[in-house]
């Protein structure tokens, strides 16, 4: 039987009213959304609280609507983008069954319907998700089990057990949502920080410290996640591979963006990434620059499996095999070109007959 | 050591725990199996704790703790929820309903009836929990207007629902049955 300690529990009535308590608070306070993965945390103790501040009574956290957004990177205001707004304090479930998601961004449905269980989706936000605590093997443990093991750099202790002398704590990304939405060029909208309201784009929201693995300010909120809806010519994709396909966490995670261009019967690659999740508290981007003008075939799909287990190595630091993971992580790169070249075709405009 | 996401700044301690002696305790309202109900609980109990130990209402099981097994799936305004996740005070206002809520006056739900006529229950420890999850999709489908049903979305519906006895065969074969004997 695992229980919470005593803490203190707390519903701001409004966005201000909470990101004020949380400058206030600091470290002592968490925010509690969905509280799918900070109530095991509390409960086994990684993560310790003096005060929970509820999102309960915020439903403009939630909801999700077209707008249109400057395109990332640009400041061009004039040239305005679709984009979907989804409110940070949306749930997975909703967000996996919504009709505009669905339509204009598949990649991120079918994502986030593979993340955790149903039970678990219907509680769990998408921020939460992007803030989901880094895992791994010898922390995700009992507090006896990391008792024994005389801890570690994010548990009481000062060792390193994935990496012998490290000093900076590895623990692995473990949300599936943020390789998807980055390949989606996400950007966040946070507010309550010191700066005030700020965006910032999702793949500069990570860091490598496996303690604090995200950006976020003190007393900072992320309040919308903006994904832009991609042109027909842009792919992306994202697979995971757990033990069982429901409640795990991911061991393999990887989204695949290609950016193509369609002449008569050939399409061709002119850009893209590839964004790997479940390595270290970062996710890793590899730029595709090197294989542009290259044809979408069976032949790039194995170039791209073999450049992803060239340039990332999983560490021992979640609970399988690193050697297996690093070979699996190129065969899902592979079976993502794959699945694009497949489905990639039918979204084009040349190969519609049109 | 060669991955490059490594770099190196040293441990940080964690913050300070929450002094025992905090309780903080509240007046819960909320609609359980359709009655209105006024407990108290404390700020740090999960709505599972309350069930059983405030509400003595012990049909939801408790497994895992940590949102593994789904044991102690309730419905949420009618949607499946780890109750073991869910801090108590987060259903303030709202309807819960548990496995108590199914069967009324002594006679079987026909979820009840159905995994009963299968023999899809051995120990039964996750019982009632897949009862919640089994009664949401059934619900939400006649809400839907749906007049079929596979064995895939069963299956999807109670993937967040561990067994170790029964091999699920005869769980999914039970909540096809208690559809087409319902609809």
């Amino acid at each position: 039987m695992l229980r919470l300690r005593a803490l203190a529990f707390e519903r701001p009535t409004s966005v201000q009213d909470l990101t004020e308590r949380l400058t206030q608070q600091g470290d002592a306070a968490r925010l509690l959304a969905g509280g799918t993965d900070l109530m095991p945390n509390l409960k086994l103790g990684t993560v310790q609280a003096a005060t929970l501040l509820s999102l309960s009574a915020l439903p403009s956290l939630s909801g999700i609507r077209r707008v249109e957004a400057a395109p990332l990177g640009s400041h061009d205001a004039a040239t305005p983008q679709q984009a979907l707004e989804l409110g940070a304090a949306t749930t997975l479930d909703v967000i996996a069954n919504h009709p505009l998601v669905q339509r204009e961004l598949p990649a991120l449905a079918a994502a986030v319907a593979r993340i955790a269980s149903p039970q678990i989706r219907n509680r769990a936000t998408l921020a939460g998700n992007l803030c989901v605590d880094t895992r791994c093997r010898y922390i995700n443990q009992s507090e006896l089990f990391r008792v024994a093991l005389g801890g570690c750099l994010k548990s009481h202790g000062s060792e390193c057990h994935v990496v012998p002398g490290g000093q900076n704590c590895v623990a692995a990304l473990s949300c599936d949502t943020a390789p998807v939405l980055i390949a989606l060029d996400a950007v966040l909208a946070l507010t309550g920080g010191a700066d005030g309201d700020r965006t910032l784009p999702l793949a500069d929201f990570y860091n490598t410290d496996g303690l604090s693995h995200t950006n976020l300010r003190r007393g900072e909120v992320i309040v919308a996640v903006r994904v832009p809806v991609q042109r027909p010519d842009v792919l992306v994709t994202y697979r995971k591979w757990a033990r069982r396909h429901s409640i795990d966490f991911p061991l393999v995670s990887v989204a695949l963006r290609l950016e193509t261009e369609t002449h008569g019967e050939t399409t061709r690659l002119t850009g893209g990434q590839l964004v790997v999740g479940a390595l270290g508290p970062r996710p890793r981007i590899v730029q595709l620059k090197a294989f542009v003008g290259r044809d979408l075939d069976a032949t790039l799909a194995t170039a791209l499996g073999a450049l992803a287990v060239k340039r990332c190595r999983p560490l021992p630091n979640l609970p399988y095999d690193e050697t297996y993971r690093r070979r699996r992580l190129g065969v899902e790169t592979q079976r993502a070109v794959m699945a694009l070249i497949v489905m990639g075709p039918a979204a084009l405009p040349a190969r519609h007959g049109a | 050591m060669d991955n490059r996401d490594v770099e190196t700044t040293p441990g940080r301690p964690l913050p300070p725990r929450a002094p025992a002696e905090v309780a903080q305790t509240s007046l819960l309202r909320f609609v359980l199996n359709g009655e209105p109900v006024i407990v108290a609980s404390p700020a740090h109990w999960s709505l599972l704790e309350v069930l059983r130990y405030q509400l003595r209402l012990t049909g939801t099981k408790q497994g895992c703790d940590k949102g593994d097994c789904g044991a102690c799936t309730v419905l949420l305004d009618g949607r499946p929820i780890n109750s073991c996740l869910l801090l108590a005070l987060e259903v303030e206002g709202r309807a819960v309903q548990t496995v108590e809520g199914l069967g009324v006056g002594g006679t079987p739900h026909a979820l009840q009836r159905s995994f009963d006529r299968a023999g899809a229950a051995q120990c039964g420890f996750c019982t009632p929990g897949m009862l919640m999850s089994a009664e949401a999709l059934l619900e939400g489908k006649r809400a839907r207007g749906d007049t079929t049903i596979d064995t895939a979305e069963i299956a999807e519906a109670l993937s967040g629902n561990l067994c170790r006895c029964t091999g699920y065969t005869k769980i999914l074969s039970a909540v096809a049955d208690a559809w087409r004997a319902t609809s």
